[in-house]
């Protein structure tokens, strides 16, 4: 089984089109959706529509953070531009939309993997994994063997070793990485829709679970248009900004 | 929220199977091979010889499993090596490693199999030690040569020794045992696990022993550790086990060859000690160039080295040790970054070419090559026509010739300024350019030929176009030199 794992999309269609165009290249079994389908970009429904027709083929897919705040709630956790973001994307999207996101859950398990969109340590609380001690947690919370998450918006592996202690990895695009049968891996796919590690290129995750291996991929996608349109939705201008800038 | 996963703890090394606690016996069948008999039983590892029992066809070659030992009391550095060679082997292709055909595992307990190589192991040859100077650049360089093509596909072995070393029947060197070895682009697994630096005490490299594991030229001291010991019968710093015995050779130097066998020529003894030099910028800056010399001797610039004939004195020991007492400088990131500052340049001189601007433009290409890679190589190449039949071709007319050529070669180069230690020249005679060219590029790892395009002399008229062909067939980069007004005059 070949997974594409796509965090982060963030109402980027262009982003999301061109990572599904590629992943499809590489000849995918199915697509994991790792939360964050919202927020940031001028494109939710159209995104959410995509991404809905996909699961109910059978993908998995779990909620993020933004997608819960498009239900409502307070924001006072976010940064201006994400709340605006948000008042605005709650405007856009209708009761389909609202019915979509409300039935995801925080987490999805098969077999010896999990796909959560932060930490599996308490989930709803958006814990960023930015160091060993946040991985440590996130392992200590589960045992799976692999975790996938998004959040985080780089690519990233962390790696048991034998001695206890963890391990970080940045991984090389297009390289496939084999993942020891013998240590747990937690697995920070990248964005699709709004990369923060200078690179604007969409990134995702392909999984082959026969092979044993993942390779992160990166894939360029018109980000001007993406920008162009946050721009003339009236959004913040800064996330058009980072879109073109990748930070 | 609650969450319905499976819980899989990791798969412990003291695994509920036995497999990896004894030796299998002959017959087992596992994971779709049937154990014929035990080929080797050493600490880490068991190896058998197998052959496969699956319905598909089987692979054209003999298979060899390997189970490491993970019964209670094993090395925890087992299971590790056996984790890094599966990763890494998995990775790598060519004549110079053994083929991966399949792993898994039992219960926890993992096997692999692989390509058997059937023939000679170098550990045979170094047990006939002390070899002649010839044999000793000849199978240096086939062991240099498997390097170096490990190195361009990013990887170092970092464990390089006699016993790691094995040859094909056509003589191709194959290396073996990637249990320390390290791939740029994946996790090191072998780093975090080893607290004291890992490698073998005869042949590990000073800066490994700074626990520094990215430098491909880490595996140049390795090779100078096989030559002397191929050449002379003993290891240059001999066998330490604990890390303070291993780090005098910071600042010891190993008795030179010549000490222990004078008639041994100097160029080896320039080629030996040079692998050994504690600072890894005073090496061979690659695999390719050291070998490139051991199928060249004559060339050899000779430095203080070949001379050597006692050990470093109180003073320069004293110096060093203070020396090694500082941090060694950092490697290059990664063996394909290091490569790239290093290629090997050939240019082939047609010297019946008597124009000027050709010349002209050939060292302009190769002066902004010595801008950009500050330690590239370049061998000029020139192909002399076989004499016609009737003529006299007298052994010492030959000879005269290929002096001439050789001369006016030298004199081509002279406007670049090259050091000698970056310049190589060859004579090459017969009728087929392209093809002494291709197979010289072939056979000494060149990253790039480059040549002037079609002229007007009558050796040109004769051949017909070398630089269509080598374009097509070679299996590096080929830039066609045109001087410049020859390109105004070219475009209609």
């Amino acid at each position: 089984m070949r997974t594409a794992l796509f965090a982060d999309i963030h109402s980027n269609l262009e982003a999301l089109q061109a990572c599904l165009a590629h992943a499809r290249r590489e000849g995918v079994d199915r697509f994991a959706f790792l939360g964050d389908l919202l927020g940031y970009g001028a494109d939710p429904v159209a995104c959410l529509d995509i991404v809905a027709g996909l699961v109910g083929e059978g993908c998995p897919a779990v909620c993020g953070n933004h997608d819960l705040a498009c239900l409502g709630g307070h924001l006072e956790s976010m940064s201006y531009a994400a709340r605006d973001a948000i008042y605005w994307t709650r405007e856009q999207i209708g009761p389909r939309e609202r019915d979509f996101l409300a039935g995801l859950p925080l987490t999805v398990a098969e077999d010896d993997r999990l796909f959560v969109h932060a930490s599996p340590e308490r989930p709803q609380e958006w814990t960023y994994i930015v160091g060993e001690e946040e991985a440590e947690q996130a392992f200590a919370a589960t045992g799976a063997r692999i975790v996938f998450v998004g959040h985080v918006h780089e690519p990233l592996l962390y790696f048991t070793t034998p001695g206890g202690a963890l391990r970080l990895f940045q991984p090389v695009p297009g390289v496939p990485l084999p993942l020891s049968d013998y240590r747990r891996w937690l697995v920070i796919a990248g964005a699709v829709g709004q990369p923060r590690d200078g690179n604007p290129a969409a990134c995702y995750a392909l999984h082959d679970a026969a092979a044993g291996t993942l390779t992160h991929h990166r894939v360029p996608y018109d980000a001007q248009a993406a920008a162009d349109k946050i721009l003339s939705a009236g959004l913040p201008e800064q996330l058009a900004w980072r879109l073109i800038t990748g930070h | 929220m609650a969450t319905d996963h499976r819980t899989l703890a990791p798969a412990s090394a003291s695994g509920a199977s036995n497999l990896g606690e004894g030796v299998l016996a002959a017959g087992t069948a596992l994971g779709g091979f049937r154990i014929r008999d035990t080929l080797h039983e050493g600490g880490m590892a068991v190896l058998y010889t197998v052959e496969a029992t699956g319905s598909s066809e089987p692979p054209p070659f003999p298979l060899l499993m390997k189970v490491p030992k993970l019964g209670f009391g094993s090395h925890p550095g087992c299971l590790i090596g056996f984790e890094v060679e599966q990763m890494i082997l998995g990775r790598l292709k060519g004549p110079h490693v053994p083929r991966l055909v399949a792993s898994g595992h039992v219960d926890g307990a993992p096997w692999l199999v692989m390509e058997r190589i059937e023939g000679e192991s170098l550990a045979d040859a170094a047990a006939r030690a002390p070899l002649a100077a010839a044999e000793v650049a000849r199978l240096t360089g086939a062991v240099a040569g498997a390097v170096h093509d490990l190195h361009r596909q990013n990887v170092i072995h970092l464990d390089l020794k006699p016993d790691n070393v094995l040859f094909r029947a056509d003589g191709t060197a194959v290396l073996v045992d990637f249990g320390l070895a390290r791939h740029a682009e994946l996790p090191d697994l072998v780093e975090e696990e080893v607290r004291r630096p890992a490698g073998t005490g005869a042949a590990i490299s000073p800066e490994q022993l700074a626990g520094i594991r990215s430098d491909p030229r880490s595996d140049l001291f390795a090779l100078g550790v096989i030559a002397y010991q191929l050449a002379t019968g003993r290891l240059p710093f001999g066998a330490p086990s604990t890390l303070g015995a291993m780090r005098r050779r910071l600042y010891l130097d190993p008795p030179p060859p010549r000490a222990l066998l004078p008639d041994l020529p100097p160029w080896l003894q320039e080629v030996i000690l040079r692998c050994l030099e504690v600072r890894p910028a005073l090496r061979h800056p690659t695999a390719a160039q050291l070998a490139h010399d051991l199928a060249h001797p004559e060339q050899i610039p000779l430095t203080a080295r070949a001379d050597r004939l006692h050990r470093a004195g109180p003073f320069a020991v004293a110096r060093r040790w203070l020396q090694a007492r500082r941090a060694p400088a950092p490697a290059a990131a990664t063996p394909s970054l290091h490569l790239s500052r290093a290629p090997h340049v050939m240019a082939a001189v047609d010297l019946d070419d008597r124009r000027d601007a050709m010349a002209e433009a050939m060292r302009a290409a190769l002066r902004r090559a010595l801008a950009a890679e500050p330690d590239l190589r370049i061998t000029l190449v020139a192909v002399l026509a076989p004499q016609p039949f009737g003529e006299e071709s007298a052994p010492e007319l030959e000879h005269s010739r290929q002096t001439a050529a050789l001369v006016a070669l030298r004199h081509w180069a002279r406007p670049l300024g090259l050091s000698a230690e970056k310049l190589r020249i060859h004579v090459a005679e017969g009728s087929d350019p392209a093809g002494l060219l291709l197979d010289y590029a072939a056979a000494h790892h060149a990253d790039r030929i480059l040549l002037g395009a079609r002229g007007h002399s009558a050796l040109r008229r004769y051949l017909g176009s070398v630089s269509a062909r080598v374009v097509a067939e070679a299996g590096c980069t080929v830039t066609v030199v045109r001087p410049s007004e020859s390109n105004i005059k070219i475009i209609p």
